[in-house]
Protein backbone atom coordinates (compact mmCIF):
# COMPACT_ATOMS: atom_id res chain seq x y z
CA UNK A 1 0.00 0.00 0.00
CA UNK A 2 1.70 3.47 -0.89
CA UNK A 3 2.15 6.25 1.51
CA UNK A 4 -0.70 8.22 2.77
CA UNK A 5 -0.51 11.76 2.18
CA UNK A 6 -3.29 13.75 3.24
CA UNK A 7 -6.17 12.12 5.58
CA UNK A 8 -9.04 13.39 5.85
CA UNK A 9 -11.38 12.46 8.43
CA UNK A 10 -15.26 12.91 9.33
CA UNK A 11 -15.02 16.25 7.27
CA UNK A 12 -18.56 17.77 7.53
CA UNK A 13 -19.42 21.60 5.68
CA UNK A 14 -21.94 23.54 5.47
CA UNK A 15 -22.30 26.68 4.05
CA UNK A 16 -23.59 30.16 5.50
CA UNK A 17 -26.79 29.88 3.59
CA UNK A 18 -27.57 26.89 4.58
CA UNK A 19 -26.40 24.69 1.76
CA UNK A 20 -24.56 21.45 2.84
CA UNK A 21 -21.79 20.71 0.64
CA UNK A 22 -19.97 17.95 2.91
CA UNK A 23 -21.06 15.10 4.79
CA UNK A 24 -19.05 13.17 7.34
CA UNK A 25 -16.28 12.27 4.53
CA UNK A 26 -13.49 9.69 5.47
CA UNK A 27 -10.56 9.70 2.31
CA UNK A 28 -7.10 8.75 2.68
CA UNK A 29 -5.57 10.00 -0.31
CA UNK A 30 -2.30 8.04 -1.39
CA UNK A 31 0.96 9.91 -2.49
CA UNK A 32 2.67 10.09 -5.80
CA UNK A 33 -1.01 9.40 -7.65
CA UNK A 34 -3.90 10.40 -9.14
CA UNK A 35 -6.92 10.47 -7.12
CA UNK A 36 -9.96 11.73 -8.74
CA UNK A 37 -13.06 13.09 -6.89
CA UNK A 38 -16.18 12.40 -9.44
CA UNK A 39 -20.01 12.81 -9.62
CA UNK A 40 -22.60 14.85 -10.61
CA UNK A 41 -22.85 18.56 -10.02
CA UNK A 42 -23.58 19.35 -6.32
CA UNK A 43 -21.76 16.90 -4.95
CA UNK A 44 -19.12 17.98 -2.64
CA UNK A 45 -16.41 17.78 -4.56
CA UNK A 46 -15.24 21.34 -5.40
CA UNK A 47 -16.01 22.22 -1.92
CA UNK A 48 -13.66 19.33 -0.71
CA UNK A 49 -11.05 20.36 -3.23
CA UNK A 50 -11.20 24.08 -1.77
CA UNK A 51 -10.79 22.85 1.94
CA UNK A 52 -7.49 21.36 0.96
CA UNK A 53 -5.33 24.53 0.64
CA UNK A 54 -8.00 26.38 2.90
CA UNK A 55 -8.99 28.51 0.14
CA UNK A 56 -12.45 27.65 1.84
CA UNK A 57 -11.84 30.74 4.21
CA UNK A 58 -12.76 32.83 1.36
CA UNK A 59 -16.10 31.71 1.47
CA UNK A 60 -18.55 32.43 4.14
CA UNK A 61 -18.73 28.62 5.73
CA UNK A 62 -21.58 27.96 8.90
CA UNK A 63 -20.13 25.09 10.27
CA UNK A 64 -16.36 22.95 9.64
CA UNK A 65 -16.06 19.91 11.37
CA UNK A 66 -13.46 16.75 11.20
CA UNK A 67 -10.36 16.74 10.49
CA UNK A 68 -7.67 17.07 7.60
CA UNK A 69 -4.55 15.79 8.13
CA UNK A 70 -1.84 16.29 5.44
CA UNK A 71 1.56 14.94 6.58
CA UNK A 72 0.12 14.18 9.54
CA UNK A 73 -0.49 17.80 10.70
CA UNK A 74 -4.40 19.03 10.47
CA UNK A 75 -4.22 21.47 8.63
CA UNK A 76 -8.19 23.06 9.71
CA UNK A 77 -6.33 23.86 13.22
CA UNK A 78 -6.33 27.76 13.55
CA UNK A 79 -2.30 27.83 14.16
CA UNK A 80 -2.01 26.35 10.69
CA UNK A 81 0.80 28.32 8.70
CA UNK A 82 -2.24 29.44 5.76
CA UNK A 83 0.53 30.89 3.57
CA UNK A 84 3.22 27.59 3.89
CA UNK A 85 -0.05 25.50 3.31
CA UNK A 86 -0.80 27.16 0.28
CA UNK A 87 2.35 26.55 -1.53
CA UNK A 88 2.53 23.42 -0.69
CA UNK A 89 -0.78 22.19 -1.88
CA UNK A 90 -1.22 24.36 -5.27
CA UNK A 91 -4.18 24.96 -6.74
CA UNK A 92 -5.21 25.04 -10.73
CA UNK A 93 -8.66 26.60 -11.40
CA UNK A 94 -11.56 25.31 -14.14
CA UNK A 95 -11.24 28.66 -15.89
CA UNK A 96 -7.49 29.43 -16.81
CA UNK A 97 -7.28 32.58 -15.19
CA UNK A 98 -3.80 34.38 -16.29
CA UNK A 99 -2.83 36.98 -14.18
CA UNK A 100 -2.27 40.47 -16.50
CA UNK A 101 1.39 39.53 -16.59
CA UNK A 102 4.03 38.51 -18.96
CA UNK A 103 4.26 34.56 -19.03
CA UNK A 104 7.52 34.73 -17.39
CA UNK A 105 5.85 37.19 -14.72
CA UNK A 106 2.96 34.76 -14.28
CA UNK A 107 5.76 32.10 -13.48
CA UNK A 108 7.60 34.09 -11.25
CA UNK A 109 4.55 35.73 -9.33
CA UNK A 110 4.64 33.12 -6.35
CA UNK A 111 8.00 32.81 -6.08
CA UNK A 112 8.16 37.13 -5.38
CA UNK A 113 5.43 36.61 -2.92
CA UNK A 114 7.70 34.39 -1.01
CA UNK A 115 10.54 37.06 -0.93
CA UNK A 116 12.37 35.69 -3.71
CA UNK A 117 14.73 38.07 -5.76
CA UNK A 118 17.49 36.13 -6.97
CA UNK A 119 17.17 36.07 -10.87
CA UNK A 120 18.97 33.01 -11.55
CA UNK A 121 16.48 31.29 -9.23
CA UNK A 122 13.27 32.60 -10.70
CA UNK A 123 14.61 31.74 -14.79
CA UNK A 124 15.30 28.40 -13.41
CA UNK A 125 11.96 27.91 -12.11
CA UNK A 126 10.59 29.88 -14.97
CA UNK A 127 12.06 27.29 -17.32
CA UNK A 128 11.74 23.88 -15.17
CA UNK A 129 8.40 24.38 -14.78
CA UNK A 130 7.55 25.61 -18.39
CA UNK A 131 9.09 21.50 -18.88
CA UNK A 132 7.15 19.77 -16.62
CA UNK A 133 4.13 20.94 -18.65
CA UNK A 134 5.56 20.96 -22.21
CA UNK A 135 5.38 24.78 -22.87
CA UNK A 136 8.70 25.54 -22.97
CA UNK A 137 9.30 25.20 -26.91
CA UNK A 138 6.20 26.90 -27.41
CA UNK A 139 7.08 30.16 -25.31
CA UNK A 140 10.80 30.26 -25.05
CA UNK A 141 11.21 33.03 -27.32
CA UNK A 142 8.61 35.08 -26.27
CA UNK A 143 8.54 34.94 -22.24
CA UNK A 144 8.06 38.60 -22.00
CA UNK A 145 5.02 38.88 -23.91
CA UNK A 146 1.53 38.98 -22.29
CA UNK A 147 0.16 35.66 -21.32
CA UNK A 148 -3.26 36.90 -22.50
CA UNK A 149 -2.24 36.20 -25.78
CA UNK A 150 -1.21 32.60 -25.55
CA UNK A 151 -4.45 30.50 -26.54
CA UNK A 152 -6.29 28.55 -24.30
CA UNK A 153 -5.09 25.47 -23.77
CA UNK A 154 -1.57 27.15 -23.48
CA UNK A 155 -3.00 29.54 -20.86
CA UNK A 156 -4.01 26.43 -18.93
CA UNK A 157 -0.51 24.68 -19.42
CA UNK A 158 1.21 28.39 -18.41
CA UNK A 159 -1.66 28.01 -14.67
CA UNK A 160 -0.08 24.22 -14.02
CA UNK A 161 3.38 25.93 -14.48
CA UNK A 162 2.74 28.39 -12.39
CA UNK A 163 1.75 26.48 -9.46
CA UNK A 164 4.83 23.83 -10.16
CA UNK A 165 7.01 26.76 -10.17
CA UNK A 166 5.73 26.82 -6.33
CA UNK A 167 7.55 23.43 -6.08
CA UNK A 168 4.17 22.18 -4.60
CA UNK A 169 4.13 18.67 -3.18
CA UNK A 170 0.24 18.52 -3.79
CA UNK A 171 -1.76 19.49 -6.62
CA UNK A 172 -5.25 20.07 -7.28
CA UNK A 173 -6.87 20.54 -10.31
CA UNK A 174 -10.63 21.57 -10.41
CA UNK A 175 -11.65 20.25 -14.18
CA UNK A 176 -9.14 22.28 -15.64
CA UNK A 177 -9.77 21.17 -19.25
CA UNK A 178 -13.39 21.45 -19.11
CA UNK A 179 -12.67 24.30 -21.50
CA UNK A 180 -10.29 22.64 -23.66
CA UNK A 181 -10.10 20.98 -26.83
CA UNK A 182 -9.00 17.19 -27.01
CA UNK A 183 -5.61 18.10 -27.81
CA UNK A 184 -5.38 20.47 -25.46
CA UNK A 185 -6.84 18.13 -23.08
CA UNK A 186 -4.32 15.06 -23.57
CA UNK A 187 -1.45 17.77 -23.11
CA UNK A 188 -2.50 18.25 -19.80
CA UNK A 189 -2.91 14.61 -18.92
CA UNK A 190 0.43 13.69 -20.24
CA UNK A 191 2.04 16.04 -17.78
CA UNK A 192 -0.10 14.83 -15.22
CA UNK A 193 1.00 11.16 -15.54
CA UNK A 194 4.98 12.52 -15.60
CA UNK A 195 4.17 14.81 -12.53
CA UNK A 196 2.38 11.98 -10.22
CA UNK A 197 6.32 10.87 -10.16
CA UNK A 198 7.00 13.36 -7.54
CA UNK A 199 3.47 14.63 -6.35
CA UNK A 200 0.31 13.59 -5.28
CA UNK A 201 -2.41 14.83 -7.07
CA UNK A 202 -6.04 15.41 -6.82
CA UNK A 203 -8.54 15.68 -10.08
CA UNK A 204 -12.01 16.77 -10.08
CA UNK A 205 -12.33 15.37 -13.90
CA UNK A 206 -14.67 17.26 -16.17
CA UNK A 207 -16.37 13.89 -17.49
CA UNK A 208 -16.27 10.31 -16.80
CA UNK A 209 -14.30 9.44 -19.42
CA UNK A 210 -11.29 11.14 -18.19
CA UNK A 211 -12.06 9.98 -14.56
CA UNK A 212 -11.63 6.79 -15.84
CA UNK A 213 -8.66 7.27 -18.25
CA UNK A 214 -6.39 8.95 -15.41
CA UNK A 215 -7.51 8.02 -12.33
CA UNK A 216 -5.22 5.62 -10.06
CA UNK A 217 -7.87 6.00 -7.35
CA UNK A 218 -11.70 7.24 -7.56
CA UNK A 219 -13.82 8.31 -5.44
CA UNK A 220 -17.92 8.61 -6.16
CA UNK A 221 -19.50 11.75 -4.58
CA UNK A 222 -23.04 12.40 -4.41
CA UNK A 223 -25.04 14.91 -2.85
CA UNK A 224 -22.18 15.67 -0.46
CA UNK A 225 -21.53 12.65 0.49
CA UNK A 226 -18.65 9.66 -0.40
CA UNK A 227 -20.68 7.11 -2.12
CA UNK A 228 -17.19 4.71 -2.94
CA UNK A 229 -13.88 4.62 -2.94
CA UNK A 230 -11.46 2.44 -4.46
CA UNK A 231 -8.66 2.16 -6.86
CA UNK A 232 -10.00 3.01 -10.36
CA UNK A 233 -9.29 0.13 -12.20
CA UNK A 234 -12.09 -1.64 -10.21
CA UNK A 235 -14.39 1.26 -9.51
CA UNK A 236 -14.54 1.63 -13.16
CA UNK A 237 -15.29 -1.73 -14.31
CA UNK A 238 -16.76 -3.54 -11.20
CA UNK A 239 -18.80 -0.68 -8.99
CA UNK A 240 -19.68 -2.00 -5.95
CA UNK A 241 -22.51 0.41 -5.40
CA UNK A 242 -25.27 0.35 -7.24
CA UNK A 243 -25.47 4.32 -7.49
CA UNK A 244 -22.03 4.47 -8.81
CA UNK A 245 -22.89 1.93 -11.48
CA UNK A 246 -25.75 3.73 -12.43
CA UNK A 247 -23.48 7.04 -12.75
CA UNK A 248 -20.87 5.44 -14.82
CA UNK A 249 -23.18 3.82 -17.00
CA UNK A 250 -25.19 7.04 -17.76
CA UNK A 251 -28.08 6.30 -16.05
CA UNK A 252 -28.14 9.64 -14.23
CA UNK A 253 -26.07 12.67 -14.13
CA UNK B 1 -50.84 42.80 -42.43
CA UNK B 2 -48.49 44.91 -44.72
CA UNK B 3 -50.13 48.59 -42.89
CA UNK B 4 -48.81 47.00 -40.37
CA UNK B 5 -45.38 46.77 -41.19
CA UNK B 6 -44.75 49.60 -42.80
CA UNK B 7 -45.98 51.65 -39.94
CA UNK B 8 -43.63 49.65 -37.84
CA UNK B 9 -41.03 51.37 -39.55
CA UNK B 10 -42.06 54.67 -39.88
CA UNK B 11 -42.95 54.82 -35.65
CA UNK B 12 -38.89 53.36 -35.74
CA UNK B 13 -37.85 56.64 -38.30
CA UNK B 14 -39.57 58.73 -36.00
CA UNK B 15 -38.26 57.64 -32.54
CA UNK B 16 -34.47 57.53 -33.87
CA UNK B 17 -34.76 61.04 -35.35
CA UNK B 18 -36.20 62.22 -32.04
CA UNK B 19 -33.55 60.80 -30.17
CA UNK B 20 -30.71 61.98 -32.35
CA UNK B 21 -32.30 65.64 -32.08
CA UNK B 22 -32.64 65.15 -28.14
CA UNK B 23 -28.50 63.90 -28.09
CA UNK B 24 -27.79 66.72 -30.20
CA UNK B 25 -30.13 69.80 -28.14
CA UNK B 26 -27.87 68.65 -25.01
CA UNK B 27 -24.73 68.87 -27.25
CA UNK B 28 -25.56 72.45 -28.10
CA UNK B 29 -25.20 74.16 -25.40
CA UNK B 30 -21.76 73.02 -24.03
CA UNK B 31 -20.84 74.32 -27.76
CA UNK B 32 -22.35 77.48 -27.75
CA UNK B 33 -20.72 78.19 -23.96
CA UNK B 34 -17.24 76.97 -24.97
CA UNK B 35 -17.10 78.95 -28.51
CA UNK B 36 -18.86 82.13 -26.85
CA UNK B 37 -15.97 82.21 -23.96
CA UNK B 38 -13.01 81.51 -26.25
CA UNK B 39 -15.03 84.27 -28.34
CA UNK B 40 -15.08 87.02 -26.30
CA UNK B 41 -12.16 86.09 -23.67
CA UNK B 42 -9.50 85.61 -26.20
CA UNK B 43 -8.61 88.89 -26.97
CA UNK B 44 -7.21 89.32 -23.52
CA UNK B 45 -5.01 86.86 -23.51
CA UNK B 46 -1.77 87.64 -23.40
CA UNK B 47 1.31 87.08 -21.66
CA UNK B 48 1.36 89.86 -19.30
CA UNK B 49 -2.81 88.81 -18.69
CA UNK B 50 -1.47 85.17 -17.88
CA UNK B 51 1.88 86.57 -16.00
CA UNK B 52 1.06 90.07 -14.93
CA UNK B 53 0.14 91.13 -11.44
CA UNK B 54 -3.94 92.40 -11.66
CA UNK B 55 -3.62 96.61 -10.84
CA UNK B 56 -5.54 99.72 -11.56
CA UNK B 57 -8.57 97.96 -8.88
CA UNK B 58 -8.32 94.49 -11.10
CA UNK B 59 -9.39 96.88 -14.17
CA UNK B 60 -6.20 96.16 -15.97
CA UNK B 61 -3.29 94.17 -15.45
CA UNK B 62 -3.29 90.38 -15.00
CA UNK B 63 -4.47 87.21 -13.15
CA UNK B 64 -0.99 85.64 -12.32
CA UNK B 65 -2.17 85.25 -8.37
CA UNK B 66 -5.32 83.76 -9.23
CA UNK B 67 -3.69 81.09 -11.50
CA UNK B 68 -1.24 79.82 -8.94
CA UNK B 69 -3.76 80.34 -5.96
CA UNK B 70 -6.05 78.01 -8.09
CA UNK B 71 -3.15 75.27 -9.02
CA UNK B 72 -1.65 75.55 -5.18
CA UNK B 73 -5.22 75.15 -4.03
CA UNK B 74 -6.05 72.04 -6.47
CA UNK B 75 -2.28 70.29 -5.06
CA UNK B 76 -3.25 71.27 -1.35
CA UNK B 77 -6.66 69.67 -2.22
CA UNK B 78 -4.93 66.64 -3.66
CA UNK B 79 -2.50 65.87 -0.64
CA UNK B 80 -5.39 65.47 1.62
CA UNK B 81 -8.03 64.19 -0.42
CA UNK B 82 -6.37 61.82 -2.74
CA UNK B 83 -4.33 59.18 -0.09
CA UNK B 84 -7.83 59.68 2.33
CA UNK B 85 -9.82 58.96 -0.55
CA UNK B 86 -7.97 56.19 -2.00
CA UNK B 87 -6.95 54.29 1.06
CA UNK B 88 -11.26 54.54 2.13
CA UNK B 89 -11.97 52.82 -1.16
CA UNK B 90 -9.44 50.18 -0.83
CA UNK B 91 -10.92 49.28 2.64
CA UNK B 92 -14.72 49.48 1.16
CA UNK B 93 -13.82 47.28 -1.52
CA UNK B 94 -11.18 44.67 -0.29
CA UNK B 95 -11.68 44.63 3.64
CA UNK B 96 -14.88 45.60 4.74
CA UNK B 97 -17.00 43.11 5.75
CA UNK B 98 -21.06 43.37 5.10
CA UNK B 99 -22.21 44.51 7.96
CA UNK B 100 -24.17 48.52 9.89
CA UNK B 101 -20.61 50.04 9.87
CA UNK B 102 -19.58 49.68 6.58
CA UNK B 103 -23.26 50.57 5.28
CA UNK B 104 -23.48 53.62 8.08
CA UNK B 105 -19.60 54.50 6.07
CA UNK B 106 -21.32 54.07 2.48
CA UNK B 107 -24.39 55.93 3.52
CA UNK B 108 -22.19 58.89 4.63
CA UNK B 109 -20.10 58.88 1.42
CA UNK B 110 -23.61 58.93 -0.28
CA UNK B 111 -24.77 62.02 1.77
CA UNK B 112 -21.37 63.76 1.99
CA UNK B 113 -22.20 63.94 -2.17
CA UNK B 114 -25.01 65.46 -1.82
CA UNK B 115 -24.62 68.34 0.44
CA UNK B 116 -24.76 71.85 -1.60
CA UNK B 117 -21.02 73.42 -1.61
CA UNK B 118 -21.82 76.57 0.26
CA UNK B 119 -22.61 74.53 3.52
CA UNK B 120 -19.03 72.69 3.26
CA UNK B 121 -17.56 76.22 3.33
CA UNK B 122 -19.69 77.58 6.38
CA UNK B 123 -18.18 74.06 7.62
CA UNK B 124 -14.82 74.93 6.65
CA UNK B 125 -15.15 78.23 8.39
CA UNK B 126 -15.93 76.74 11.80
CA UNK B 127 -13.88 73.98 11.69
CA UNK B 128 -10.97 74.65 10.03
CA UNK B 129 -10.82 78.82 9.99
CA UNK B 130 -11.95 79.18 13.60
CA UNK B 131 -12.05 76.01 15.80
CA UNK B 132 -8.59 75.03 14.58
CA UNK B 133 -7.15 78.45 13.76
CA UNK B 134 -5.65 78.12 10.42
CA UNK B 135 -6.97 81.71 9.44
CA UNK B 136 -8.37 82.05 6.12
CA UNK B 137 -5.67 80.37 4.61
CA UNK B 138 -4.26 77.64 1.51
CA UNK B 139 -4.49 75.17 4.37
CA UNK B 140 -8.32 75.61 5.48
CA UNK B 141 -9.43 75.95 1.71
CA UNK B 142 -7.96 73.15 0.89
CA UNK B 143 -9.17 70.80 3.34
CA UNK B 144 -12.32 72.15 3.05
CA UNK B 145 -12.75 71.68 -1.25
CA UNK B 146 -10.70 67.95 0.11
CA UNK B 147 -13.69 67.12 2.22
CA UNK B 148 -16.20 68.01 -0.84
CA UNK B 149 -13.88 66.19 -2.93
CA UNK B 150 -13.77 62.75 -0.90
CA UNK B 151 -17.08 61.46 -1.99
CA UNK B 152 -16.01 61.51 -5.57
CA UNK B 153 -12.83 59.65 -4.96
CA UNK B 154 -13.78 57.43 -3.43
CA UNK B 155 -16.78 56.30 -5.53
CA UNK B 156 -14.92 56.09 -8.71
CA UNK B 157 -11.95 54.04 -7.20
CA UNK B 158 -13.67 51.96 -5.28
CA UNK B 159 -15.74 50.90 -8.58
CA UNK B 160 -12.05 50.92 -10.52
CA UNK B 161 -11.08 48.37 -7.39
CA UNK B 162 -13.86 46.04 -7.78
CA UNK B 163 -14.16 46.29 -11.70
CA UNK B 164 -10.58 44.47 -11.31
CA UNK B 165 -12.22 40.34 -11.85
CA UNK B 166 -12.25 38.51 -8.58
CA UNK B 167 -10.63 35.45 -10.40
CA UNK B 168 -7.26 37.06 -9.86
CA UNK B 169 -7.74 37.43 -6.52
CA UNK B 170 -8.57 33.77 -5.67
CA UNK B 171 -5.49 32.60 -7.81
CA UNK B 172 -2.94 35.28 -5.81
CA UNK B 173 -4.48 33.92 -2.85
CA UNK B 174 -4.30 30.47 -3.91
CA UNK B 175 -0.26 30.90 -4.37
CA UNK B 176 0.14 31.76 -1.11
CA UNK B 177 -0.56 35.61 -1.74
CA UNK B 178 -1.69 37.47 1.44
CA UNK B 179 -4.67 39.92 0.88
CA UNK B 180 -2.03 43.09 1.06
CA UNK B 181 0.30 41.51 -1.66
CA UNK B 182 -2.98 40.44 -3.58
CA UNK B 183 -3.27 44.28 -3.46
CA UNK B 184 -0.18 45.90 -4.14
CA UNK B 185 0.58 43.36 -6.71
CA UNK B 186 -2.23 43.15 -8.94
CA UNK B 187 -5.95 44.92 -7.63
CA UNK B 188 -3.97 48.11 -7.03
CA UNK B 189 -2.33 48.29 -10.13
CA UNK B 190 -5.17 47.24 -12.68
CA UNK B 191 -7.25 49.88 -11.15
CA UNK B 192 -4.95 52.52 -10.70
CA UNK B 193 -6.39 54.06 -14.31
CA UNK B 194 -9.52 54.21 -12.75
CA UNK B 195 -8.60 55.47 -10.06
CA UNK B 196 -6.48 58.66 -11.38
CA UNK B 197 -9.45 59.14 -13.35
CA UNK B 198 -11.86 59.61 -10.58
CA UNK B 199 -9.18 61.56 -8.58
CA UNK B 200 -9.07 64.25 -11.72
CA UNK B 201 -12.38 64.81 -12.19
CA UNK B 202 -12.64 65.22 -8.04
CA UNK B 203 -9.63 67.53 -8.59
CA UNK B 204 -11.20 69.16 -11.38
CA UNK B 205 -14.25 70.03 -9.58
CA UNK B 206 -12.01 71.17 -6.53
CA UNK B 207 -10.53 73.65 -8.90
CA UNK B 208 -13.75 75.22 -10.19
CA UNK B 209 -15.68 75.98 -7.02
CA UNK B 210 -16.25 79.25 -5.26
CA UNK B 211 -18.31 78.75 -2.52
CA UNK B 212 -16.29 76.09 -0.74
CA UNK B 213 -13.29 78.81 -0.30
CA UNK B 214 -15.45 81.86 -0.37
CA UNK B 215 -15.51 82.08 3.69
CA UNK B 216 -11.97 79.96 4.42
CA UNK B 217 -8.92 80.79 1.62
CA UNK B 218 -9.85 83.29 -0.99
CA UNK B 219 -9.05 86.53 -0.96
CA UNK B 220 -10.87 89.14 -2.96
CA UNK B 221 -7.07 90.91 -3.82
CA UNK B 222 -3.94 89.88 -3.14
CA UNK B 223 -0.84 92.51 -4.46
CA UNK B 224 1.59 89.22 -3.53
CA UNK B 225 1.60 85.54 -4.07
CA UNK B 226 1.23 83.53 -1.47
CA UNK B 227 3.99 82.78 0.98
CA UNK B 228 2.85 79.84 2.90
CA UNK B 229 -0.11 77.37 3.06
CA UNK B 230 -1.10 79.70 6.39
CA UNK B 231 -1.51 82.61 3.66
CA UNK B 232 -4.90 83.75 1.93
CA UNK B 233 -4.89 83.83 -1.88
CA UNK B 234 -7.01 84.65 -4.92
CA UNK B 235 -8.13 82.01 -6.84
CA UNK B 236 -9.69 82.25 -10.27
CA UNK B 237 -13.48 81.56 -9.55
CA UNK B 238 -13.81 83.59 -7.02
CA UNK B 239 -11.62 86.26 -9.00
CA UNK B 240 -13.94 85.99 -11.69
CA UNK B 241 -17.00 86.26 -9.10
CA UNK B 242 -15.42 89.33 -7.77
CA UNK B 243 -14.80 90.71 -11.56
CA UNK B 244 -18.11 90.01 -12.42
CA UNK B 245 -19.93 91.51 -9.35
CA UNK B 246 -18.22 93.60 -7.39
CA UNK B 247 -15.81 96.30 -9.46
CA UNK B 248 -17.86 98.81 -11.05
CA UNK B 249 -16.47 99.60 -14.61
CA UNK B 250 -15.10 96.36 -15.19
CA UNK B 251 -13.52 95.84 -18.98
CA UNK B 252 -16.04 92.65 -20.00
CA UNK B 253 -12.25 91.49 -21.95
CA UNK B 254 -11.03 90.45 -18.48
CA UNK B 255 -14.00 88.89 -17.08
CA UNK B 256 -13.91 86.72 -20.24
CA UNK B 257 -10.54 86.15 -20.60
CA UNK B 258 -10.29 84.93 -16.83
CA UNK B 259 -13.19 82.71 -17.92
CA UNK B 260 -11.51 81.08 -20.76
CA UNK B 261 -8.09 80.76 -18.63
CA UNK B 262 -10.64 78.39 -15.81
CA UNK B 263 -11.99 76.73 -18.64
CA UNK B 264 -8.35 75.99 -19.92
CA UNK B 265 -7.51 74.89 -16.93
CA UNK B 266 -10.22 72.27 -16.56
CA UNK B 267 -10.14 71.09 -19.39
CA UNK B 268 -6.85 70.40 -19.81
CA UNK B 269 -7.70 68.20 -16.90
CA UNK B 270 -10.44 66.52 -18.49
CA UNK B 271 -8.19 65.57 -21.31
CA UNK B 272 -5.51 64.28 -19.33
CA UNK B 273 -8.04 61.89 -17.57
CA UNK B 274 -9.71 60.69 -20.93
CA UNK B 275 -6.51 60.26 -22.18
CA UNK B 276 -5.60 57.80 -19.45
CA UNK B 277 -8.43 56.17 -19.22
CA UNK B 278 -8.44 55.24 -23.23
CA UNK B 279 -4.72 54.37 -23.26
CA UNK B 280 -5.30 51.57 -19.74
CA UNK B 281 -8.09 50.71 -21.96
CA UNK B 282 -6.08 49.31 -24.66
CA UNK B 283 -3.76 47.76 -22.78
CA UNK B 284 -5.88 45.97 -20.92
CA UNK B 285 -5.23 42.24 -20.32
CA UNK B 286 -8.63 41.41 -19.51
Amino acid sequence: MPMVKISIQALSLQYADGTESLRGINLDIHANAITVLFGPAGGGKSSLLRCLNRLNDLTEVRTLAGRILVDGQDILDPKTDVIALRRKVGMVFARPVVLPFSIRGNLTYGLELAGERRKSRLDEAVETSLRQVALWDEVKDRLDDPAIALSGGQQQRLCLARVLALRPEVILLDEPTSGLDPISTGKVEASLQELKRNHTIILVPHSIQQAARVADYAAFFLQGELIEYAPGADLFTAPRDKRTGDYITGRFG
Amino acid sequence: MKAFSINRHIVQRLGFSFLTLITTLTFVPVVWVILYIINKGAPAISWEFISGFPHDGMRAGGILPAIVGTIYLTLGTAIFSVPLGIGAAIYLSEYAADNTLTRLIRLAIINLAGIPSVVYGLFGLGLFVIFLNFGTSILAASLTLSIMTLPVIISTAEEALRSVPQAFRTVSISMGGTQWQTIRRIVLPEALPGIITGVILGLERAAGETAPILFTGAAFFLPRLPHSPFDATMALPYHLFVISTQVPEMPVQIQYGTALVLLTFVVIMNLTATFIRSRARAKRQW
